[in-house]
């Protein structure tokens, strides 16, 4: 069973190029989940305790405003990670995230790799790189959203 | 610097200034501001265009705008154009209906590169009405499948409302040789496919680089982050290919408003290999 | 086509001129010459060598042009005014086509202006060469200019040498001369003398009829001594220089050199420099239409790209500021112009710095340029040193 865990963990591309020290203490703070469609992940204002590595499926995050309704704001699947506020107190979520259809997850304990972090620096070198490159490409993503550039304006 | 030598035949040979008159056979809203003309040569004379080339359409006293065909290359008989609403000659085109006639000259210019594409993978990218030069482009990627290799649309626009050819596009999604691929900037409601932009989808595209050509069109800025995620994804900025923007007013290089550097957009472009311009690209007001 | 040889150079007395302009004129072609109108010398139909402007010069200087009468009776003894041969070859407004109901049927009629055959009488080298250019650029490519093709086959040209070139001119260094060498029907040389007279040299068959139908007297060497050092004269006499080594180069990588900025505070976005100048060529169409008849007419007319319209995109325009209307204007000429047509676009006929309001000289915006090279201060642009 870890062993089969650990497997999938290697396969993410999160992961890749680190050590296979960091990969097995990983292997240890982590779950197999499963999301059925409509299901949620995580809600806006809980406990920022997991960080979640898709495998396969997609979610969506999602806010909710009286009169306008909900308002999907990304989608996210299979190779890419939800749920970056474990890293940045108060490690609280921003958004909702639910799964639109089935997704299979890895689930990575918060406190655990907040703890790791703190006391291996290469280790959280390692996780704020890959982290930085995550919000890197988001913040962009939303740069263009913002420019909302599918037509010329003035 | 272009990279199909010879350039088709024009309607009016003799004069590409002097226009045609075509019927209107169908006008339909597409979106709140887009709609498609079909037309119609009086005469029945087929009109033969290549994927990415553009017309000059226009009403007699009012003006004319440029417009890529959107049609299939292959139904001559017909001449298809999607349009957006955003001035005094578009408005008009928009209240033409059935049984008028608008002024059509053309096709001008270079189409996308299908033959350069064959025996590879292509991938399309576009936002918003940038779909409607690269729909005559998948009619010949369908048309013909087996010249290619793998083939990827990436589509992103606004909203749900905003989706050009929205049924048939949803027809392409079910295709199992083809990927279809779209996105929206924000999400309403019941939508469950992809939120974000279009260059998430590129990242998220399983690319063989060295084999793949890729053709992008769309709002000029949008095309600049759409190509750098395709160079992340290490494409080869020789096999890129956009559709540029420029003021053509007279079709055939003789009036100087479409100058970008040292080619006429009308006839070296509209479709431009991305190395051959990518120096002048990030140069402001050129 | 050069000049056939220099045996069959004829000559003709002052007296003697008005025959080649009969000849022209017997020969059905309106004749075009330098003539003097709202205090300029500008180009326009002569009837006879009354018309030209006998013994006046203009003085032309940066946002200068002064005529004013000469010590002696010179015919052609001034430099370049304000037209130019485009005038003609490329109408400042031409209709394309008209509709018309017919039978109930709108139709659209194409409208064909006739080409009348054209005597450029005068006309200076440098604006033989910018002949030359415009034949490339509306005629050289895979769409043809038809009217322009048309006036153009039947187009003469009786060239002038330049005796006493203005301050402005610079054509020794776009690889002209004031001595026309090439692409003229006819070349005419006025020596002041005395005898005052001119040196008749056929450049072309045409040119070879005309001048045999003249019989006039055989140059002698020393008519033919007197030209050549009056043509290396006129050439000391030009001191503007544009250096054009590697000057496509240059101005391609300073897109963003301050110069550009410099020059846009003088300049007015006003357009007369592509207006006078001979080888600017830019259109535009402009539909009208009755509202009596629903019948309409499309009209092409010079544009500039000093415009804020000429790049319009739906929105807005791409070149919004001066800057980069006076940038795109001075590197379409100097720099693009090779690409596109294989030739520079300028002939150093100075008639944009002479009719420039601001007096904006484009030799010394391209030195400016020159010095400030972004290349030359950067040599490794975005790497570490």
């Amino acid at each position: 069973m870890k062993h089969d865990l650990s497997a999938k963990l290697a396969g993410h591309p999160f992961v890749q190029g680190l050590s296979e020290d960091h990969i097995k203490f990983l292997t240890g703070c982590i779950a197999n989940v499963k999301f059925m469609p409509g299901e949620y992940v995580f809600r806006e204002g809980e406990p920022a305790d997991l960080l979640f590595l898709l495998r396969s499926g997609q979610v969506a995050v999602q806010v909710y405003g009286p009169g306008r309704g909900v308002t999907t704001l990304s989608t996210m699947g299979a190779g890419e990670i939800v749920g970056w506020s474990w890293a940045v107190p108060p490690y609280i979520s921003h958004f909702d995230v639910v799964a639109q259809q089935m997704t299979l997850a890895l689930s990575v304990d918060a406190k655990c790799l907040r703890a790791k972090c703190e006391t291996d620096p290469e280790f959280g070198y390692q996780m704020l790189a890959r982290m930085v490159k995550v919000i890197e490409r988001r913040l962009t993503a939303t740069r263009i959203q913002l420019l909302d550039m599918y037509g010329s304006h003035r | 610097m272009a990279h199909i030598a010879e350039l088709p035949n024009v309607l009016n040979d003799s004069d590409p200034m002097i226009p045609r008159l075509m019927r209107v056979v169908k006008n339909r809203p597409e979106t709140s501001n887009t709609f498609t003309l079909t037309l119609e040569d009086p005469d029945r004379i087929p009109f033969k265009f290549e994927p990415g080339q553009f017309n000059m359409v226009g009403i007699a006293g009012v003006g004319e705008v440029p417009v890529s065909v959107c049609g299939d290359p292959d139904s001559p008989m017909l001449v298809v154009h999607t349009i957006r609403a955003v001035g005094a000659i578009t408005d008009a085109l928009r209240r033409v209906v059935p049984g008028q006639f608008v002024m059509v000259r053309g096709p001008y210019g270079h189409g996308w590169p299908l033959r350069e594409a064959e025996g590879h993978d292509v991938v399309i990218v576009c936002g918003g009405i940038g779909l409607a030069p690269m729909r005559p482009a998948v009619y010949r990627l369908l048309q013909a499948r087996d010249r290619y290799g793998k083939c990827a649309m990436l589509y992103g626009t606004r909203t749900e409302k905003d989706i050009l050819f929205k049924r048939e596009f949803m027809r392409w999604r079910t295709r199992k040789d083809f990927r279809f691929e779209l996105t929206l900037d924000r999400g309403r409601g019941v939508w469950r496919g992809n939120v974000g932009v279009v260059t998430d989808l590129i990242s998220r595209l399983d690319v063989d680089a060295p084999n793949t050509i890729a053709m992008v069109c769309g709002y000029e800025m949008m095309m600049r982050f759409i190509v750098s995620s395709l160079i992340a994804q290490k494409l080869d900025p020789s096999r890129i290919f956009i559709s540029m923007e420029r003021n053509m007013k007279c079709g055939v290089g003789l009036c100087g408003h479409c100058q970008l550097r040292g080619t006429f957009v009308c006839r070296s472009g509209p479709v431009y290999r991305y190395s051959d311009i990518a120096s002048l690209l990030p140069v402001r007001e050129l | 086509m050069s000049a056939l040889s220099t045996d069959l150079v004829k000559v003709l007395q002052r007296s003697e001129l008005g025959w080649l302009l009969a000849i022209l004129r017997d020969r059905g072609y309106t004749v075009v010459g330098p003539t003097i109108r709202d205090a300029a010398i500008v180009l326009d139909e002569i009837a006879s060598v009354e018309d030209l402007p006998i013994g006046m010069t203009a003085e032309e200087g940066p946002g200068g042009y002064r005529l004013l009468p000469r010590s002696d009776d010179a015919v052609f003894g001034f430099g370049v005014g304000p037209s130019t041969a485009k005038r003609w070859l490329l109408p400042t407004s031409r209709i394309l086509w008209r509709t018309r109901l017919i039978d109930g049927t709108l139709t659209v009629l194409p409208e064909v202006a006739e080409a009348k055959p054209v005597a450029l009488f005068g006309i200076r080298a440098c604006d033989l060469q910018a002949v030359d250019i415009l034949d490339r650029v509306c005629a050289g490519g895979c769409y043809a200019d038809s009217h322009y093709v048309a006036v153009r086959e039947r187009l003469f040209t009786v060239a002038v040498d330049c005796a006493d070139p203005p301050s402005t001119c610079f054509c020794t260094s776009m690889g002209g001369s004031p001595a026309a060498e090439s692409g003229f029907d006819i070349r005419l040389t006025e020596i002041a003398g005395p005898p005052h007279r001119f040196l008749v040299d056929p450049g072309s068959e045409a040119g070879s009829a005309i001048v045999d139908a003249l019989q006039a007297a055989l140059a002698s060497e020393e008519d033919l001594a007197a030209r050549a050092s009056q043509a290396g004269q006129a050439s000391q006499r030009i001191t503007k220089r544009l250096d054009c080594r590697g000057l496509r180069e240059i101005l391609e990588r300073n897109a963003e050199n301050r110069t550009w900025d410099e020059a846009a505070t003088r300049c007015f976005a006003c357009g007369s420099c592509t207006m006078v100048c001979p080888t600017c060529f830019c259109s535009t169409t402009k539909m009208s239409s009755s509202m009596l008849t629903g019948e309409s007419e499309c009209e092409r007319q010079w544009d500039s790209c000093f415009s804020e319209q000429f790049s319009f995109i739906h929105g807005g325009s791409v070149r919004e500021s001066t800057m980069s209307r006076y940038r795109q204007w001075v590197t379409h000429k100097l720099a693009a112009w090779h690409e596109q047509f294989g030739v520079s676009g300028c002939v150093g006929c100075g008639r944009c710095i002479a009719w420039c309001p601001a007096g904006i000289d484009i030799t010394e915006v391209a030195s400016t340029i020159r010095r400030s090279d972004v290349a030359a201060k950067r040599p490794t642009v975005g790497k570490e040193h």
